[in-house]
């Protein structure tokens, strides 16, 4: 059990500690709209993918997508959180040209998703739980371009009504790593749920993130909100930049104004975009266009019965049967390919040493390369070759690295490789002494040095390992390395 | 056949069906009619006299074979209030803000009616937004009431909202007309043109493609010549319509059979809160009128009350503008309608688009209803109004335990001449005391006429049922029709 690290910063006048919430925009992955049957696709050229009510002309009415509804209730589920049986839509009210109805509609007084909880790995090998305070359904906007004309604005309506899911989190979040392990726990969720693809790139997941700083166990601070951050490093850095703004103000006497802001991708900073007194009135009110949402217990129970195995479960799964360590289990089983992937070179085969060459062989390569898994130049099957070649010993699993760095740039298995290589192990105990007796003939002052050695009452010499890297070298590191121990013993004399 | 448009609409169907005349010939009739009159009366904004013929003519090649369906208003020439939605037709809602718009798509209810082999003649004047109860906030300027009082010319309001489809009928410039109701806008003008309306219960007419007011208080229905006619046209423009979230998903029932089935031993309650200070005795009389005539028939009167009636007008001045504000936003000049850029920047486009594109009562009420949408006056005046409606509902609810059908005046007086009220709109809204009642508590009313006051001028009562009860509505209104052989026509001054 690793305790939970105490993130600090160190300010002029002594220590902070940052508090953080997280609300999460993600995309509900559906065919339609949150209320018209207009199409989601993601790339259409602009204003194509727009109904009659997604325009909001004259007379047209909302009729919620009950798909939209369905996938909510199983994020709600899979976040351990309590499903709201009866909830309503409201209006959030302001203008915007990207907004035709001149109002969102949201879920303001009764989400459909009430509190959960999830526990999350951060990097420092520590867990801790991420209280989710609500998740409700609302509209997403249309799309402002200011770039395309120095004098006018352009609008896509094509994801005005795209339905989203806001998930906001407890301010349990004591630091931007944790912030950003929140939210790839989160992600690792919804895309194991199929409820949203995750795609950070075309905004389909999206943070607005709140950072306050306190002296630790004071009470909170004043927040500052930071709009729509749209990856794991931009979430890290606005929140230490924010937090560290904060902190200067603070140690120069000043006070906190609760704002909006936007965070700068290019320039790492935030930027104050309205202040609290600048906020806007939304003029909230149920939304007369729609009954309340009312949920069949039955509808729960059915999609209980159908969830998918999420990153929790998978991870002990992992653990319990295939003897992994927590750490691996829970790089593993974060991300449905890695999971399917180690599944795949696990099957029938050393699970244990399939997840290291899995976590670190492969997934060192591929990182270091920045290729996605997906891409990967060694299938699963390949690799599993190659496990296979270590487990019956046939190779080592230093030759094993060699075979590896060669399958990247070709497409023969493993065992291919080592036939043609000539990388087979050497097993044979007579060649290996033979291989013995001649690096002791041609090193006499050596054998002497470790017998001297022996008789000071070393149990082992060090010159011992000395002589095994060279019986090794001169196998061309085919030769088993325990025959290779235990036969230079004998020869030894030890 | 001279006077083909001064048929009922049930008398022209059945004559249609039987070829005594053409679709084309009643259609042209009622065209004549329009050229003469509407010069005059200003009813129509717009005539559709190509698209009507057209219609026409379809309808007769339907009503000419021996084999085929008939419509239930097969050949029928109709009007339609500006605010429903007519595809390739311009549609206003009599605002300048909406320009020429015209929409690509149709409503239901009048799709409903084409549906079945129903004629359009035109769109019909009406207020702006359906905010009013004179049409005086109409872009067309008003329509004139075809009656006068005694011996004098002066222009009488047809009242409002609904003031061109009230015009029309009442002059026989269509055989019925559609109509919406929000707050009394198709019994206001009904009682004060000698026409029947009915507002049918919250949900049993889509509100798709009608342009929204007051999404919880809208609802279509008809104006027609008798209460036959206004069954024949509810059971058409009613039904339960997937695209309206709202629309109530039952059968729509047959209720030209509860026309004539007599009212003995209904069971009749008299609202005493309805007897107002300063109501004129004419309207008194007639109300005494009303309940000797039920009475006559075999229906038990029954005393009762409704206690929070006179909270009812300040509620729904509090509710119908929050709506509103709301659901006017989309007008902004961004996709439709009239735009005016003034200095080109983004809020002088909305400040110039909306503030020359709404008239002065349309603007009151946005601000009206943007005030108490505000944080800080959220719950003193919209939460409070929303209480006040359930206390509404549920003093008919305890009135409907004793009683089948509540007779209530449906004005506190005649038509008014134009500019009477209009420098108080305070007074303009007391039109609305007597029928703001059932649109708050989403139960059906009809306005049938009963009289004449003192000079001339045509008195409407109003019934209101519980709710899917237009049965009661049909059977009592009929009753009243009968008792009352109401056989005035407006003198033909046009």
């Amino acid at each position: 059990m690793v305790e939970r690290t105490e993130y600090r910063i160190e300010g002029a006048t002594g220590d902070w500690e940052v508090v953080m919430g997280l609300e999460v925009h993600a995309q509900v992955s559906t065919a339609a709209k949150l209320f018209s049957g207009a199409p989601t696709a993601f790339g259409a050229d602009p204003n194509t993918n727009v109904s009659l009510v997604d325009a909001a002309m004259p007379g047209m009415l909302p009729v919620i997508n009950r798909s939209c509804v369905e996938q909510a209730v199983k994020t709600g589920i899979g976040l351990n959180a309590e499903i709201n049986l009866w909830s309503r839509f409201d209006r959030k009210n302001y203008f915007y040209p990207d907004l035709p109805q001149g109002y969102q509609i949201s879920q303001y007084q009764f989400p459909v998703v009430g509190e959960g909880q999830i526990s999350v790995e951060a990097e420092e090998g520590y867990t801790f739980v991420v209280g989710i305070e609500r998740l409700h359904l609302e509209q997403d906007a249309g799309k402002s371009i200011h770039d395309l004309d120095p004098n006018a604005t352009y609008v896509d309506l094509n994801r005005s009504g795209v339905a989203l899911m806001e998930i906001v989190s407890r301010p349990d979040i004591r630091s931007p790593a944790e912030a950003a392990a929140y939210v790839k726990k989160l992600r690792s969720i919804l895309i194991a749920l199929g409820t949203c693809d995750g795609d950070m790139e075309k905004g389909n997941l999206r943070a607005d993130v709140n950072v306050s700083v306190r002296r630790p166990g004071d009470e909170l601070g004043t927040r500052c909100e930071i709009k729509n951050v749209n990856s794991f490093r931009f979430i890290q850095q606005a929140a230490e930049y924010e937090a560290r703004r904060q902190i200067e103000i603070l140690e120069g006497g000043g006070k906190i104004d609760q704002e909006t802001r936007l965070f700068n991708a290019t320039t790492g900073e935030t930027r104050s975009m309205r202040s609290k007194e600048d906020a806007h009135d939304y003029r909230y009110f149920p939304d007369p266009d729609l009954l309340p949402l009312e949920i069949d217990a039955a509808l729960i129970d059915r999609i209980r019965a159908d969830m998918p195995e999420l990153p929790d479960e998978k991870r002990q799964r992992f653990i319990d049967s295939y003897g992994l360590t927590p750490y691996d289990a829970g790089v593993l089983a974060s991300d449905a390919d890695k999971a399917a992937y180690f599944e795949a070179v696990a099957e029938g085969r050393d699970a244990k040493l399939a997840a290291n060459w899995v976590t670190q062989e492969l997934l060192g390569y591929l990182n270091k390369q920045d290729i996605a898994l997906a891409d990967s130049p060694i299938s699963a099957e390949r690799l599993g070759g190659l496990i296979a070649l270590i487990a019956d010993e046939t190779i080592s699993g230093k030759i094993a690295k060699q075979v590896f760095a060669k399958m990247i740039d070709s497409d023969d298995t493993a065992a291919q490789i080592v036939e043609r290589e000539g990388l087979k192990q050497v097993t044979d105990t007579g060649a290996i002494a033979g291989i013995i007796d001649k690096v002791l003939a041609e090193n006499p002052d050596q054998v002497a040095q470790v017998q001297a050695q022996r008789a000071e009452g070393h149990a082992k010499p060090k010159a011992l390992g000395w002589f095994v890297g060279q019986i090794m070298r001169a196998s061309g590191g085919k030769a088993n390395p325990q025959a290779v121990n235990e036969i230079l013993a004998e020869k030894l004399g030890l | 056949m001279t006077n083909l448009t001064q048929l009922t609409l049930a008398d022209a169907l059945d004559g249609l069906r039987k070829r005594q005349f053409s679709s084309r010939e009643i259609t042209q009739a009622h065209l004549d009619e329009i050229e003469k009159a509407n010069p005059n009366l200003n009813a129509y904004v717009a005539v559709t006299a190509e698209k009507a013929l057209a219609m026409a003519d379809a309808a007769d090649a339907q009503l000419g074979k021996t084999k085929g369906k008939v419509g239930k208003l097969e050949g029928a020439p109709l009007g339609v209030k500006d605010l429903f939605c007519t595809e390739g037709v311009r549609t206003t809602a009599c605002s300048n803000i909406l320009g020429e718009f015209t929409p690509p798509y149709e409503s239901t209810v009048t799709q409903n009616l084409w549906d079945q082999g129903a004629v359009m003649l035109g769109k019909l004047n009406m207020d702006e937004f359906a905010m009013g109860s004179a049409n005086e906030t109409s872009r067309f300027g008003p329509p004139t009431n075809p009656w006068r009082r005694e011996g004098a010319n002066t222009k009488l309001t047809s009242g409002g909202s609904s003031g061109g489809s009230a015009t029309a009928v009442a002059a026989d410039l269509c055989l019925a007309a559609t109509a919406s109701d929000t707050g009394g806008s198709i019994r206001q003008p009904a009682a004060f043109t000698g026409t029947v309306g009915i507002k049918p219960t919250y949900g049993r007419a889509s509100r798709y493609g009608m342009v929204a007011f007051a999404s919880s208080l809208d609802q279509a229905g008809p104006l027609a010549k008798s209460v036959m006619d206004a069954a024949i046209m509810l059971e058409v423009m009613c039904s339960a319509d997937e695209k309206d979230s709202t629309s109530l998903q039952m059968p729509v029932p047959n209720w030209t059979k509860s026309v004539g089935k007599g009212v003995k031993g209904m069971k009749i309650g008299v609202p005493k809160e309805y007897r107002m200070d300063g109501m004129p005795d004419s309207i008194e009389k007639l109300w005494q009128k009303g309940i000797d005539w039920l009475k006559a028939q075999g229906a038990e009167i029954v005393d009762v009350s409704l206690p929070h009636t006179k909270y009812a007008l300040p509620a729904y001045y509090i509710v119908a503008p929050a709506e509103a504000s709301s659901n006017l936003a989309r007008y902004d000049g961004m996709r439709y309608g009239a735009r005016q850029t003034g200095s080109g920047s983004l809020t002088d486009t909305y400040e110039q688009t909306r503030g020359q594109g709404f008239g002065a009562e349309v603007q009151r009420r946005l601000l009206i209803g943007t005030y108490v949408l505000s944080a800080g006056y959220y719950d003193a005046y919209y939460l409070r109004a929303q209480k006040v409606r359930t206390k509404i509902l549920q003093d008919f609810e305890s009135a409907f335990g004793a009683v089948d059908a509540l007779l209530t005046p449906a004005t506190p007086s005649a038509a008014f001449a134009y500019g009477e009220k209009s420098d108080d709109p305070v007074a303009m809204y007391l039109n609305d005391v007597f029928t703001v009642t059932a649109n708050l508590a989403g139960l059906p009313g009809m306005s049938v006429p009963a009289g004449l006051d003192e000079n001339g001028l045509p008195l409407g009562l109003q019934v209101i049922s519980k709710a899917l009860d237009e049965d009661a509505c049909f059977k009592v209104g009929a009753a009243l029709e009968e008792a009352a052989g109401f056989t005035a026509r407006p003198e033909r001054w046009w």
